[in-house]
């Protein structure tokens, strides 16, 4: 049985990323630009672990235990931000979050 | 793998601030005078960690594995980060009172971002950097909303995060391509072989994303959007050590990955990128600054052309630009620390009065206060003899060196519109009469943060040999 060749996971990983950025730069939802932001880090997550094999070095997946660990981390304080913004304002609509202009 | 005891030793530093937060914690959660115990244990395990930093100087160690570098450069670094950070914590004990903000948890953020900015400064390995980065940038999205009725600060942490998250996602991108194509997360082992991978467009590809992720870390023009917004939102003191402690620290992460080219081991790839973003970002903080009216949001502006200054040394790449860059940031450190701590004295306990007007006048009000702020808004335009003027000359020194020459007259340039703005504070609060009526509660902590800042800067000013003697010397 032939394995699924580098190639396909790259670029799956890549189209991953891309619609990532572009979620979070074309949706005006908090809570879905932060998803967005977890599929950025989801499609590195699947880069390494398949040059990981690819190459057979270890690393790369070690790596993306971390990078999970650190999102579970930054998706705790995110979501609480989220909330303390949404007590405040009543909504998590970026553009109506404009105190200040960007 | 087993440390002996000299590497103990080295590592104590670590160590001491690791365990340092779990006791802040336990001392928070279980004691009732935690208000008065905390912040003075703050500042002094950042003083000890200071101190046992800059005796380390002269050794020059991989531990780990080859993971973390201790001594040399990240020793100052690491000194840097802790000064900074402990007279942040001095300048903030009466003023996250006034902010509504006297939570002890306060204090365990600040020694934990302080933490990973070392982890970042001492990393070797890019698993290391990504630990520290995150370490630091978590604990900053905390601290810019810590208090969390308020509705600026609301809006600036969310900002933040979003910003720094999206930021966070280029630079593991990043990451994946390196390894992928390198092979290795191995800083130097990526070096030894830049010149055969720099052929490789994955490779280059990430190692751009990773440098476009830190270029957003120290606030470079395109991924500069987050700046003025975030530090006019968060309490003034999360802003003095943010624009301090974080910036040095994703420079000194900078410094690494970029090391070969330093010192002439592979040519300066990266030259057009950097010259680049330095002109922007120096230019456009530089006449954005002059149309705020805000003290803070005028500093964030001056933080991004400071930047831009910096990056010439990046641009640069040999081995004067290291120091002059080290320099830069140390005095910078100073600058704007005790920028802040005047804000963070004049500002009103509901975010007013960061405004020029409240500095109209100041001098009669109280001429201690104006003869220090006019101090940091000399140093900070780099007017000689204050120690701002030799961070600029010593980068724009690098840059002549480099044949870098339009580079250095494009910053003096920028410095010559940045006066502009800093004296039109000088110029509020001596030759304008007080519009607005209020009393200056001056809190002898916060004064105490100011005039060390201040003395510093006139030292590090008259005698600059000392510090760029040091600095020299590890760089070499």
């Amino acid at each position: 049985m032939t394995s699924i060749p580098i190639e396909y996971y790259l670029i799956l990983s890549a189209f991953m990323f891309s619609v990532g950025v572009t979620g979070v730069l074309i949706r005006r939802n908090a809570i879905v630009v932060f998803m967005s932001i977890e599929l950025m880090l989801n499609s590195a997550n699947l880069a390494l672990v398949a040059f990981s094999s690819y190459l057979g070095n270890s690393t790369g997946q070690i790596f993306a235990f971390f990078v999970m660990t650190v999102a579970a981390a930054e998706a705790a304080v995110g979501l609480a931000i989220i909330i303390a913004i949404f007590r405040n304002k009543l909504t998590v609509n970026l553009d109506e979050i404009n105190i200040f202009k960007w | 793998m087993m440390l002996n005891s000299s590497e103990l030793m080295q590592i104590i530093p670590f160590l001491v601030l690791g365990t340092g937060i779990v006791i802040s914690l336990l001392i928070e959660m279980y004691s009732s005078k935690s208000d008065a115990i905390l912040p003075w244990l703050t500042i002094a395990l950042l003083i000890y960690v200071a101190v046992h930093s800059i005796n380390e100087v002269g050794s020059n160690d991989l531990l780990f594995g080859g993971m973390l570098a201790v001594g040399g450069k990240s020793s100052i670094f690491n000194f840097l980060f802790a000064v900074g950070g402990a007279l942040v914590s001095l300048g903030a004990i009466d003023y996250i009172k006034k902010y509504g903000a006297n939570f002890g948890e306060f204090y365990v953020l600040v020694q934990s971002s302080i933490l990973g900015m070392m982890f970042m400064s001492g990393a070797r390995d890019i698993l290391v950097v990504f630990l520290g980065l995150e370490l630091m940038s978590i604990c900053f999205y905390v601290l810019v909303g810590i208090n969390r009725k308020k509705i600026n600060a609301n809006e600036a942490s969310m900002k933040y995060f979003l910003l720094g998250a999206f930021a966070t996602g280029f630079i593991v991108y990043g990451v994946a391509l390196v390894f992928g194509t390198a092979q290795t997360m191995r800083i130097g082992e990526i070096l030894v072989n830049f010149s055969s991978l720099s052929g490789n467009i994955l490779f280059m590809t990430g190692f751009i994303l990773l440098i476009v992720g830190f270029a957003f870390k120290i606030a470079a023009f395109p991924f500069h959007m987050w700046v003025p917004d975030v530090y006019t939102g968060s309490s003034t003191a999360v802003t003095g050590l943010m624009s301090t402690g974080g910036k040095a620290a994703a420079f000194s992460v900078l410094l690494v990955l970029l090391g070969a080219v330093f010192t002439q081991e592979i040519e300066n790839t990266f030259m057009p990128l950097f010259a680049g973003l330095a002109v922007l970002s120096m230019l456009y903080g530089s006449i954005v600054a002059i149309a705020q009216n805000n003290l803070k949001r005028m500093l964030a502006y001056s933080s991004i052309s400071h930047a831009g200054y910096m990056l010439i040394g990046l641009a640069a790449g040999n081995l004067e630009s290291v120091t002059g860059i080290m320099f830069y940031l140390v005095i910078y450190v100073f600058m704007n620390i005790g920028a802040f701590g005047i804000i963070a004295i004049i500002e009103g306990p509901n975010d007013d009065r960061v405004d020029l007007n409240s500095y109209a006048g100041l001098h009669q009000k109280n001429p201690v206060l104006a003869l220090f702020m006019a101090l940091f808004m000399l140093a900070l335009a780099g007017l000689p003899p204050l120690a701002g003027f030799f961070g600029k000359y010593y980068v724009f020194i690098a840059a002549i060196e480099s044949d870098l020459t339009w580079l250095a007259i494009v910053g003096v340039f920028s410095s010559v519109i940045s006066v502009y703005f800093y004296l039109r504070v000088i110029v509020y609060m001596y030759f304008k009469e007080s519009e607005v009526d209020f009393n200056v509660n001056i809190s002898p902590t916060g004064l105490m943060t100011v005039v060390i800042c201040g003395l510093l800067l006139i030292v590090y000013g008259l005698f600059p040999g000392s510090l760029l003697g040091l600095i020299a010397s590890v760089v070499n």
